[in-house]
């Protein structure tokens, strides 16, 4: 036994850089990989390389014609459901905007109501505003508008969303929430999560992006009021279970924002971009200010007027998909204005309104008025049209939800976990 | 039968290469045509007195090398190809061995009884040579054998307990063994070589020896033969009794109460007045109970104190007798012996032990060491300075920061001027001292610090003076300054503190490594190394100037490397140490420079040039240059990013040399790693390499002679590559995925008994999950179908794995992320797997329930993506 090879010689305590480099870069090899298969978990590349493309001096502007003010959902396409972020993350400028502006997911109007309302559904009061994309990563916020216009480029307390001094502006994590900007209080108000602190949850069900939501927001001090670091406040919305006490609440409830009508989330859709039947939308007078549409002069024409896209074969149809068939355009109308397929035109619905069999449209009367204005990218959808023209004609009232949702004894107490107090 | 060698042995040992090789060829040969009757030979040749001495020896050494190797892959054939030989050669094998122990050569004797013990190796854990420890017992009990035989045999019973475990023999056997032993220490009955020989036994057979000590009679008989022999008066069995009483003091601690007094005298006496060897191993002997005892004082948890062995204090009790003797040893020090560091004597094994000591008994040794230090530190025999400097410096570690940074404080501004002793050893200890005191009481990150902002000037100037001095005083202070940069990193507002003497302490450490005095290297690698701590410790808003004009001066001296003169293997030794410890340098200053934005552009800039000096040490091919300069590459990558791209033609083949340098398997683990670095900053640019990366990383799993911590990282690699080139990786699946599903099952068949091999398995584990990752996410908007065949084997490995009670934390992560992955990328595909799987509730719940947010917070995300398949 040779002791002096147990015993590191203890006043030659040598320094062993080497060991250390090897050691530091194994770490630092293993941190990135870490970071590299988080990143793939969260679709991170896509957000952060167009994040970085800078703000756009100013927000498109878009002449606002027949849309309610402020916006409201009614453009759609159908959108695969896994965005292709590859592809996506090489976008810049304009072509960054137009990806952004199909990732929202988007909600149809409401014009019956859903099975099971009470069991599978979840509702809340919409704020009136922006509706918004709220980025935070690499220590910076923003948040771009629905056709993919930045609104604010700003610090916030949100994971990522600042450059402070402990550094948490990691790159790795970051946020997606979908939001409502309600410009009087300068509050952004959450009404989804679609990606928390570097973790997607694109896929997850409502149920699980509100539990979500509910336990960090608050925790990450996003909700404090404004500072430095801070810029907006951001706030929950209270989110009910649909049953009678849930939905008389979300209806009637004080709220510290202006409401703009019901959305309705099914309890187990996943985060879908584009237009999906699983989250619905619905309004009337006394939750909204703006349940009929109104023109670009902000005053309700005495006609409802809607956008179809004109196909090929001259057929005019909706934007959902499949899209849904309004009628055919008289082919002097397309000779005179040289129209082409693919354009999206004007209509108004004529004293014909819409005849429909056995809850199926069959006939439309609609009046040519002109091109749509050229920001519309979209064509409007279906239960959009359908629910501007009962809005018109025989409303969805409040009642008649009520009314769908079986007595209340029978309803499940609301899990306390679940509720939003904002 | 056996065929006739002697001339071939005696031949291959000429000095004539000619004659040498051409032995060798025809031995090689033989060995090849017939390899029984060729080791039958050997052991004919080594067994035969009548053949020359030189002609047995290397008989016996082939036959040992036959027998056993260091490598384990080769070993494991060796001893297939000797299982595989007939028993009867075999049986002829072993009694011309047994029959050499009688041999009146000693070289004979020794041999054979080494080749003895490894064919005892092989066959008694198999039970194949059950008559061995009877026969040997039987030359020991038979009076009339002669005491070489004696003495061979118990060297051969000393050498066979060393090899196999005490499991593999019945207690009778040991018990038998053991009273062999320890009746050949007998004074009475045996001359100095039989009891030499039995004391050396004894050393082996000690782990044996587990039920005799705990039986008090066995045990007393055992420790009494032991310390009698300890004073016999043969020096070397007085050393080899005191090298049992070490090995007895670590495997037996917990029954030694009863002979400490006994102990404690034999042990003061050696070292006071013994042969040095003898004192070394005393000194050993405390210096192993420290180990002990600072082990069950770690190990000890303060909520149930009765579980562990019991902690006898014999240090605390020893203290008032034990210091003193210690610092007598420090006084014995040897002219010229900081400049030799093979050098161990008593007093550097003093100063070690008095080290463990207070690292043992914390505060109390305080008092006791001070007044040593404080008379002798200002006399003027050097050695009495050395002494008490020596053994301050010991001391540093164990007694609390409160007792030591009052005596530090007012002994510094003494410690500083001593750097200007005019003694060389009193210098080197010093500067050892200070180093001490910056590793250990010098830590402004948690706001505690000897140093003040105030004296920091002094401390500094006395350094960057001394820096200057002979070299092992200079290695000595490169160390200090080492220490002294790493407490301020990471220090907050203090880090500043170090910035105004930057450029200084640079340019200094730059003139020490290129000083020619140094003799060898050392001192200049020490001084690289102080510098890359310094580099990675500075604050890097205030320095990056100061960093950033350090690059071209390094990038300078690696391009000077290239033309250094090579004449001889020492000069292209020497040319491959400097490129080494110049690219170590690099590696640093590439990753401090590019963590952050604002000097990322530096590295970017430089990249073209950095690459083509790294390209041109390639080209010089030195191994350990090799390394660090891929060290180095794996930091350009990640500085770099994709721009890395274009220098992939040209670095490719070095790449693939990496990978394929077995021999040197950190090289190669190194090279796997940097194959990650590559992809995460190529993307899918990296595809046109992807093939030829592949095939060797596929070819490095499967070599056997490849060193199996390389292995596990190799699998993390294809998750990595997976990741980087999404759909293109599924012509590697057919290959990829049969692999990491036999190592799955490697991991549930491990062995859980040796403690190496759980962190291995773990190790493995993880780095299987994390492929699974990479590779799942890579399919996952693409072909996510491509993996549903291998879901249901990784499902179960998942659960095999939940059920490990031993797995560790970043198992645990790497299994709960890759569940969530395994949902996520393979949805509706798996919900019927995962209904009929039952474990992954528990298992998230346990990981949900974890103090650890980042494991939490992933269960959370995986239990959302299980949510989700479970509703689709």
């Amino acid at each position: 036994m040779a002791p002096h090879d147990l015993r590191r010689p203890f006043k030659r305590a040598a320094i062993s850089d080497q060991q250390k480099r090897r050691e530091l870069s194994l770490l630092r090899q293993a941190q990135n990989r870490r970071n590299a298969q988080h990143q793939a978990r969260c679709l991170a590349s896509s957000i952060l390389s167009l994040q970085s493309s800078a703000p756009e001096s100013e927000p498109e502007q878009s002449d606002i014609e027949i849309e309610t003010v402020p916006e409201t959902e009614h453009e759609s396409e159908a959108f695969s459901k896994d965005p292709d972020v590859r592809r996506a993350s090489t976008l810049r400028g304009p072509e960054a905007r137009k990806w952004f502006a199909k990732q929202l997911m988007l909600p149809e109007w409401m014009i019956d109501v859903p099975d099971r309302l009470s069991q599978d559904w979840y509702v809340l009061a919409r704020p009136a505003g922006k509706r918004c994309f709220v980025v935070s990563s690499n220590g910076t916020t923003v948040s771009r508008q629905r056709n993919g216009s930045i609104l604010h480029y700003f610090p916030s307390a949100l994971p990522a969303g600042a450059k402070t001094r402990d550094g948490s502006g990691s790159a790795q994590s970051y946020c997606i929430l979908d939001c409502i900007f309600h410009e009087s209080d300068q509050t952004y108000y959450v009404i989804d999560t679609v990606c928390w602190n570097g973790y997607s949850l694109y896929d997850c069900t409502a149920e699980f992006r509100f539990y979500w939501l509910n336990s960090k927001l608050e925790e990450s001090g996003a909700c404090n009021a404004p500072s430095h670091y801070h810029k907006f406040r951001f706030s929950a919305v209270p989110v009910y279970n649909c049953d009678q006490s849930g939905l008389y609440a979300a209806y009637t409830g004080a709220v510290p924002y202006v409401k703009d009508g019901l959305l309705f989330y099914n309890k187990h859709a996943h985060y879908q971009t584009g237009n999906t039947p699983l989250v619905l939308v619905w309004k009337d007078e006394n939750c909204s200010q703006y349940v009929i549409d109104t023109d670009g002069k902000g005053e309700i024409p005495s006609q409802q007027q809607l956008v179809l896209e004109l196909q090929d074969d001259r057929k005019l149809v909706t934007s959902d998909d499949p899209p849904v068939l309004f009628g055919c355009l008289d082919g002097d109308i397309i000779e005179k204005s040289g129209i082409q397929s693919g354009n999206l035109l004007r209509f108004a619905i004529g004293d014909g309104g819409l005849s429909f069999v056995d809850g199926k449209l069959e006939k439309a009367d609609l009046v040519y008025l002109g091109k749509s204005n050229r920001a519309r990218v979209f064509a409007d959808s279906y239960s959009k049209v359908i629910f501007q023209f009962m809005v018109r004609h025989s409303p969805l009232k409040m009642d008649d939800l009520l009314a769908s949702i079986n007595s209340p004894d029978d309803q499940e107490k609301i899990p306390s976990d679940i509720e939003m107090v904002g | 039968m056996a065929m006739e060698i002697t001339q071939f042995l005696l031949a291959a040992q000429s000095a004539d290469a000619k004659v040498r090789t051409e032995a060798e060829t025809n031995l090689r040969q033989f060995q090849e045509q017939n390899m029984p009757l060729f080791l039958l030979s050997l052991s004919v040749e080594l067994s035969n007195d009548e053949k020359p001495v030189e002609s047995r020896r290397l008989a016996g050494i082939v036959l040992k090398n036959s027998l056993d190797a260091k490598d384990a892959i080769r070993k494991e054939q060796l001893v297939q190809q000797w299982m595989a030989i007939d028993v009867s050669i075999k049986s002829q094998i072993k009694d011309f061995l047994l029959k050499t122990l009688g041999s009146s050569v000693p070289e004979a004797r020794h041999t054979s009884a080494q080749v003895i013990a490894k064919i005892a190796s092989i066959e008694i854990p198999r039970k194949q040579w059950p008559e061995l420890i009877g026969s040997l017992l039987n030359n020991m009990t038979q009076q009339d054998k002669p005491a070489s035989l004696k003495q061979a045999t118990l060297e051969t019973l000393g050498y066979v307990c060393e090899e196999i475990s005490h499991q593999d023999l019945v207690q009778d056997e040991v018990n038998a063994v053991l009273t062999a032993v320890v009746q050949g220490m007998n004074l009475a009955d045996h001359g100095p070589e039989v009891r030499l020989a039995a004391t050396k036994a004894l050393y082996n057979a000690l782990e044996f020896a587990q039920t005799n000590f705990e039986n008090e009679m066995e045990r007393n008989y055992i420790m009494k033969v032991v310390c009698d022999t300890a004073m016999s008066t043969e020096v070397e069995i007085r050393q080899a009794a005191f090298e049992c009483l070490v090995a007895i003091a670590s495997a037996y601690y917990e029954v030694l109460e009863p002979y400490m007094q006994t102990l404690f005298q034999l042990t003061s006496n050696a070292v006071k007045g013994d042969e040095e060897t003898v004192a070394l191993q005393a000194i050993e002997f405390w210096s192993s109970i420290c180990d002990e005892e600072i082990e069950l004082q770690e190990f000890e948890s303060p909520e149930s104190g009765d579980s562990g062995p019991p902690h006898s204090c014999f240090i605390e009790k020893a203290l008032s007798s034990l210091i003193p003797l210690l610092l007598e040893t420090l006084l014995k020090q040897e002219e010229d012996q900081d400049q030799d560091d093979t050098i161990w004597n008593i007093s550097m094994a003093g100063g070690t032990c008095l080290g463990l000591v207070a690292r043992t008994v914390g505060d109390a040794i305080v008092p006791l060491v001070m007044p040593f230090v404080e008379s002798n530190i200002v006399k003027p025999d050097w050695r009495c300075r050395e002494a008490a400097t020596y053994a301050f410096g010991s001391i540093l570690e164990g007694p609390s920061v409160e007792k030591l940074s009052p005596l530090v404080q007012a002994g510094l501004e003494f410690l500083l001027n001593a750097m200007k002793d005019g003694n060389n050893h009193v210098k080197d200890t010093t500067a050892w001292t200070l180093s001490r005191i910056f590793e250990l009481l010098h830590s402004p990150a948690n706001d505690f610090s000897v140093i003040s902002p105030e004296n920091l000037k002094r401390v500094l100037g006395v350094l960057l003076e001394s820096i200057k001095d002979a070299p092992n005083v200079a290695e000595k202070v490169c160390g200090a300054i080492y220490y002294l940069a790493q407490g301020y990193e990471d220090a907050g507002p203090s880090s500043s503190l170090l910035s105004p003497y930057l450029t200084e302490i640079i340019s200094c450490l730059i003139a020490t490594a290129d000083r020619t005095d140094g003799g060898d290297s050392k001192l200049r690698s020490s001084a690289y190394e102080t510098l890359n701590e310094v580099v990675r410790c500075s604050n890097i808003a205030e320095t990056s100037s100061i960093i950033a004009q350090l690059l071209p001066v390094i990038m300078n001296k690696l391009g000077q490397t290239m033309e250094i003169q090579i004449v001889s293997s020492e000069d292209r030794e020497k040319q491959g140490d400097l490129q080494a410890s110049l690219c170590g340098v690099l590696q640093v200053i590439i990753q401090k420079l590019s963590s952050t934005d604002e000097t990322k552009p530096i590295i970017l800039q430089a990249a073209d040039q950095i690459m083509l000096l790294f390209l041109k040490v390639f080209g010089c091919r030195s191994s350990t240059v090799h390394e660090e300069a891929m060290l180095a590459i794996g930091a350009l990558a990640y500085a770099t990013g994709s721009q890395f791209e274009k220098y992939m033609p040209e670095f490719f083949q070095y790449l693939e040399m990496g990978l394929q340098n077995f021999e040197e398997y950190q090289v190669c683990g190194i090279t796997v790693g940097v194959v990650g670095d590559i992809c995460r900053a190529l993307d899918d640019k990296v595809l046109p390499y992807c093939d030829g990366i592949m095939g060797l990383l596929l070819k490095d799993l499967a070599s056997s002679e490849l060193h199996r911590s390389v292995k596990p990282p190799i699998f993390s690699c294809f998750g990595d590559i997976a990741l980087a080139i999404g759909e293109h990786f599924e012509k590697y699946v057919p290959y990829v995925l049969p692999m990491m599903q036999g190592a799955a099952e490697i991991c549930a068949k491990m062995e859980t008994s040796d403690e190496e091999m759980v962190d291995y398995g773990n190790q493995l584990r993880r780095c299987i999950f994390e492929a699974y990752s990479g590779i799942l996410q890579g399919f996952k908007t693409v072909k996510p179908e491509v993996m549903v065949p291998y879901a249901q084997h990784l499902l179960k490995f998942i659960e095999l794995v939940s059920r490990d009670s031993q797995r560790d934390e970043s198992v645990t992560k790497a299994a709960v992320a890759v569940m969530g992955d395994l949902a996520d990328a393979l949805g509706s595909n798996i919900k019927l797997m995962l209904k009929e799987s039952a474990f992954y509730d528990e298992f998230l719940g346990e990981c949900l329930q974890s103090d650890d947010e980042q494991l939490k917070e992933t269960a959370g995300w995986t239990q959302g993506m299980i949510q989700r398949v479970m509703v689709l």
